[in-house]
């Protein structure tokens, strides 16, 4: 991925946005890496945890696009393992949010083959279509 | 002693294993669970959106009915149920003006005081019967069964919530010991299994699933208890996918901790209702001469 930081783009309500629905002290983080270290799905992730922090710290709107944010499986790993007290995974909803906000949802159920819908217990259900859906 | 029960609703259907076994050993502990009157579904994960507060009406409402009865604690089994309705219960405490808000868009209910406490059945154990007790009632220890105490994330993360120690829990540990069984300690005990990620993910739920297993199986482990219907799901009917990626791996049954101390208890295997699993836990128990 091409990355390009720009004055325009630190001046972007991104920040907010976060900081709104999250209530995360976004620039409070300085880049340690730990949450990335101690993340057990860093592999399946296109940017790792710390990137999509200093993603919206640089006010990046790309990374609404990420990967990562549907792989986060909100373990709160990041969140205990954090200097600054900083949930990684509170972002990450928040991210998730604004698409699903926007009536995009992510997950369509319809289109898992019947057989494995019937098995898949309550359980995942649900906690599936509250992360993935509007 | 009555406690109030949330059985939340996979209880009810694919982990009747775990609400039939937790039933009947909690009542030859002497502890009769009662089924919360008019439960409703916790909503499974915690809003954890600061400006979203409808996710948290489902949690808060299942509160006001153990307040509608006088009453000031409520148990679960679920993990995921403890920790939403946990985490649910601390926010309108800290926050009373998010309680007003809440209180406000439930019309049909009383407004709730913030008075109830949420337990895990596994505190209950350890703090209220204490594991001697629990030793006294067994009949047939589970003596050389190894066994892998696995916790997931969601009664020890975040530190806030957790039963436990976050970094290094031994709540069913402990239990294990008092049961007779051996048990398998290692740092995968606390590993995310990728939860939901098992609906549109499974592959890496699989891939997760084969690190927690084999690495326990390599330390010796011969079965998994845990106690979460998801963690359940995801680590007993994913081995089929795990088997068909990796052909070496060897299947190992997983429990609910209750299961084992109704085996352990000499109850009727019955209440472990073994048709639920996808890896038959029978061929192990036999050999074992547990059944
Ligand atoms: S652990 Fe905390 S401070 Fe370190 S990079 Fe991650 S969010 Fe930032
Ligand atoms: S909460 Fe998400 S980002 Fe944090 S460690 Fe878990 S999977 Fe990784
Ligand atoms: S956590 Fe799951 S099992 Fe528990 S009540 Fe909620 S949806 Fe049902
Ligand atoms: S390990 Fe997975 S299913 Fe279990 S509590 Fe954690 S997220 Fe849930």
């Amino acid at each position: 991925m091409e990355i390009k930081v720009s004055l325009k783009k630190v001046k972007s309500p991104l920040v907010r946005k976060v900081t709104e629905i999250s209530d995360e002290k976004i620039y409070s983080c300085y880049q340690c890496g730990k949450c990335s270290a101690g993340c057990p799905f860093a592999d399946q992730m296109d940017l790792l945890p710390n990137q999509v922090i200093r993603f919206v710290q640089l006010g990046m709107e790309e990374v609404l696009d990420c990967k990562t944010i549907w792989v986060c499986s909100a373990c709160f790993t990041c969140r205990v393992g954090c200097p600054k007290g900083i949930d990684i995974a509170n972002l990450n909803e928040a991210l998730r949010l604004l698409h699903l906000r926007r009536n995009q949802d992510h997950l369509k159920l319809g289109k898992l083959p019947r057989e494995e819908l019937l098995k898949l217990p309550q359980i995942a259900l649900i906690s599936s279509l509250r992360k993935y859906t509007a | 002693m009555e406690l109030l029960y949330f059985p939340g609703c996979t209880l009810k259907t694919s982990a009747k294993n775990f609400e039939d076994s937790a039933l009947t050993v909690a009542s030859k502990l002497g502890l009769e669970l009662r089924e919360l009157p008019r439960w409703n579904c916790c909503g499974t994960v915690y809003s954890l959106a600061a400006d979203d507060l409808m996710h948290q009406l489902a949690p808060v409402r299942n509160l006001v009915r153990v307040q509608e009865l006088n009453r000031d604690k409520l148990v679960t089994l679920c993990s995921m149920c403890y920790n939403t309705l946990k985490r649910a219960s601390r926010l309108v405490r800290r926050n009373s003006e998010k309680l007003e808000t809440i209180n406000m868009f439930m019309d049909e209910e009383q407004s709730y005081e913030g008075r109830v406490e949420v337990f895990h059945f596994l505190q209950t154990l350890r703090d209220e019967v204490g594991f001697k007790k629990i030793s006294e009632k067994v009949v047939k220890p589970l003596k050389d069964l190894k066994i892998f105490p696995y916790y997931g994330c969601l009664l020890v993360r975040p530190e806030e919530e957790a039963i436990d120690d976050p970094n290094d829990p031994t709540v069913m540990n402990d239990l294990l010991k008092s049961l007779g069984a051996e048990v398998i300690d290692n740092s995968f005990k606390t590993v995310c299994c990728g939860s939901y990620l098992t609906v549109d993910k499974k592959e890496v739920v699989a891939e997760m699933t084969y690190k927690i297993l084999s690495a326990a199986v390599k330390d010796g482990a011969e079965a998994v208890t845990l106690s979460c219907p998801l963690c359940h799901f995801n680590l007993d009917f994913r081995q089929a996918e795990v088997a068909e990626k990796h052909p070496e791996f060897k299947r190992i049954p997983v429990f609910y901790f209750t299961q084992l101390m109704a085996l352990a208890f000499g109850l009727n295997p019955e209440v472990c209702r073994f048709n639920l699993h996808f890896v038959d836990p029978k061929p192990l128990l036999r050999g074992k001469g547990f059944i």
